[in-house]
């Protein structure tokens, strides 16, 4: 299977929509090549808006064109996106309940090379703990063009989050995505590894190979973060073990919105794979995945940890 | 230590084209980074280094030292060309941009490279930083001075102008902004992007000083800082009027060079034609 990055399928999906309903606007900061929005300003220039090197003026303007009507889709990388304009983000469109689209693309550590000041690792839990934001991760360029659409659809502030490489592909065609329901990818028993983004193949990996060893883990891919999908996450707990695996630190993002469900309604050992209390590097995506410690081989030690402390 | 050892413009040019030539190299060797913007630099960063900043290699921390800030973080390889060739770490270690352990981050990285003043890298940051470290010279009855390059797309941040007033208002004539003005950010033109037009004016109208000079010219520069530096009340800017990738005529005006490695054909003859600078061709 071919690799796409989602901000690949991101930029394809927009012109889609574009096409479809003249009220899809598109707003970027100097990044429109990155982000790919620049396939959208190509085929509708009289939609398209770009803000220059200007990101708290991007949020509120897409507000602005919400708050008229608009569908706007906001882009930057997801440092600045939910970094710079946080405020702009909490008070302009999660308070007020503005339906802008906010699409950030070059999220996590694969972002490479730029290095710890252009890796958003918090993102996540910058989003996530907004009243009113919906947190959107795909996993692969299908799930990616699918919530695309999903997102368009659905009223309300969204946080859709995109990476730089090219990814493997997870879906087919005949998945559907929906915004607050998990997919269960592989059904197991002995444990359970809810994954997003780039760690949902990785976590796919990871279960082929403890499979040969004899152990059954489930795998969802819990791609909205927020709405957390609990009937998810207590079903996974049903079989007593539970890891997450996210590119983004341990703090904050789903590993933690899937242990604030486990904490309050049904206790299970539980593993976390993630980044830990430390900024990124410079390096290749691969490279740094290794370094720390985002892998399947890595997914699979957690798991079997979690075995010996299994009830 | 008023003053430093002026040298002669002809010396500054062999500097420039060697901090042109690492620049090369090192995005090449790296596969990825910066190359349009940290060419534009060059002659600023050149004539800063060598012939305006007090600085002592052997003892970065010298607490009266003058301070560069790169707000433009992305132009950190000719930042690390410079601060090479000034001795602050051997000129071998460029080649380690971008890789895996380096402390040469893909943008300035304080904790691990002595000179870099600031962590940089998101735009908008720098001029705020810079008036902090102004108004603590002033605190601490210091004579030093504080100088930070700005990109002209970067200027599009509204912190900039946040700090643009705060300078005026502060007048801290301690300070002096430098703006890169090589008319290309990332999109395209700043003119059709989105105009910061007209950058001279706003700068007056903010309270500054300023001065528009050629980017390129080391006598137009050290004029436009030493007047600068005579400057009372008052923050000074030099907008320096630059070419973006000057130096490597294929990279020169193009947009598409502002974040894009040569591929080894290229990077051959980019250092050629810095060779046929060097011998007096151009
Ligand atoms: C806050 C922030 N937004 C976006 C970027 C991405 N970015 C890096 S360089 C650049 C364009 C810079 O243009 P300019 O300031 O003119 O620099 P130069 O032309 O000198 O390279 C952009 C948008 C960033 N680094 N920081
Ligand atoms: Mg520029």
């Amino acid at each position: 299977m071919a690799k796409i990055a989602t901000r690949e399928a991101y930029g394809k999906a927009l012109v889609e929509l574009g096409r479809q309903n003249k009220d899809i606007v598109v707003l970027d900061a100097d990044l429109s090549k990155s982000t790919k929005t620049a396939l959208f300003a190509k085929e509708f220039p009289e939609r398209f808006f770009n803000m220059g090197i200007a990101e708290q003026n991007l949020m509120c303007t897409a507000a602005g064109l919400a708050l008229s009507g608009k569908i706007p889709f906001a882009s930057t990388f997801a440092v600045f996106a939910t970094g710079r304009a946080f405020e702009q983000i909490r008070n302009g469109i999660a308070y007020p309940q503005v339906n802008v689209k906010i699409a950030a693309t070059h999220s996590g550590l694969t972002v490479g090379e730029d290095g710890a000041s252009h890796q958003a690792i918090e993102d996540i839990a910058l989003m996530r703990v907004l009243p009113n934001m919906t947190v959107v991760v795909p996993a692969d360029a299908e799930e990616t063009r699918q919530a695309v659409q999903a997102v368009a659809d659905y009223h309300g502030p969204v946080y859709l989050r995109l990476g730089r490489p090219a990814v493997e592909t997870v879906y087919e065609n005949n998945y559907k995505f929906q915004i607050g329901k998990a997919d269960q990818l592989r059904k197991g028993q002995d444990a359970a590894i809810i994954a997003c983004g780039i760690m949902v193949n990785e976590a796919l990996v990871a279960a082929e190979e403890l499979a040969s060893e004899g152990i059954n883990v489930m795998v969802v891919n819990m791609s909205t973060i927020k709405p957390i999908d609990r009937e998810a996450v207590l079903a996974a707990a049903a079989t007593g073990a539970i890891v997450t695996a996210e590119e983004h630190t341990i703090m904050g993002g789903l590993g933690s919105a899937v242990a604030e469900v486990l904490a309050t309604e049904k206790p299970v050992p539980m593993a976390m794979v993630g980044i830990g209390d430390t900024f990124g590097e410079s390096g290749k995506p691969a490279e740094l995945m290794e370094k720390y410690g985002l892998t399947a081989s890595n997914i699979k030690t957690k798991v079997k940890k979690l075995l010996e402390k299994k009830i | 230590m008023e003053g430093i050892d002026k040298l002669q413009s002809q010396d500054l040019k062999q500097i420039a084209r060697r901090l042109r030539s690492h620049i090369v190299k090192m995005v090449g060797e790296a596969g990825s980074g910066h190359p349009g913007g940290s060419l534009s630099a060059v002659e600023i960063l050149a004539t800063l280094y060598f012939n305006v900043m007090k600085v002592d290699p052997e003892n970065p921390d010298w607490p009266d030292r003058d301070r560069f800030i790169l707000s433009k973080g992305h132009a950190a390889p000719a930042l690390y060309a410079a601060l090479a060739e000034k001795g602050y770490f051997p000129t071998e270690k460029l080649i380690t941009l971008r890789k895996l352990g380096s402390p040469l981050q893909g943008h300035p990285d304080r904790k691990s490279v002595p000179g870099v003043e600031v962590s940089t890298g998101s735009l908008g940051h720098g001029l705020a930083v810079a008036n902090g470290m102004a108004l603590a010279a002033r605190l601490d009855n210091r004579n030093y001075n504080v100088y930070v390059l700005l990109g002209d797309g970067e200027i599009q941040e509204g912190m900039v102008w946040e700090a643009a007033m705060a300078a005026a208002h502060y007048k801290l004539d301690n300070l002096i902004a430098i703006v890169d003005h090589n008319h290309l950010q990332i999109d395209g033109k700043i003119s059709e992007v989105m105009s910061p037009e007209p950058v001279a004016e706003k700068f007056k109208a903010f309270g500054w000083s300023v001065q528009t000079i050629d980017g390129h010219d080391f006598d137009q520069i050290q004029t436009a800082i030493e007047n600068a530096k005579k400057v009372q009340g008052k923050p000074s800017v030099i907008i320096a009027e630059t070419v973006k990738g000057k130096g490597i005529s294929f990279m020169e005006n193009e947009a598409d060079w502002h974040g894009k490695a040569p591929k080894s054909e290229e990077l051959n003859k980019a250092l050629a034609e810095l060779d046929g600078q060097e011998n007096g061709q151009s």
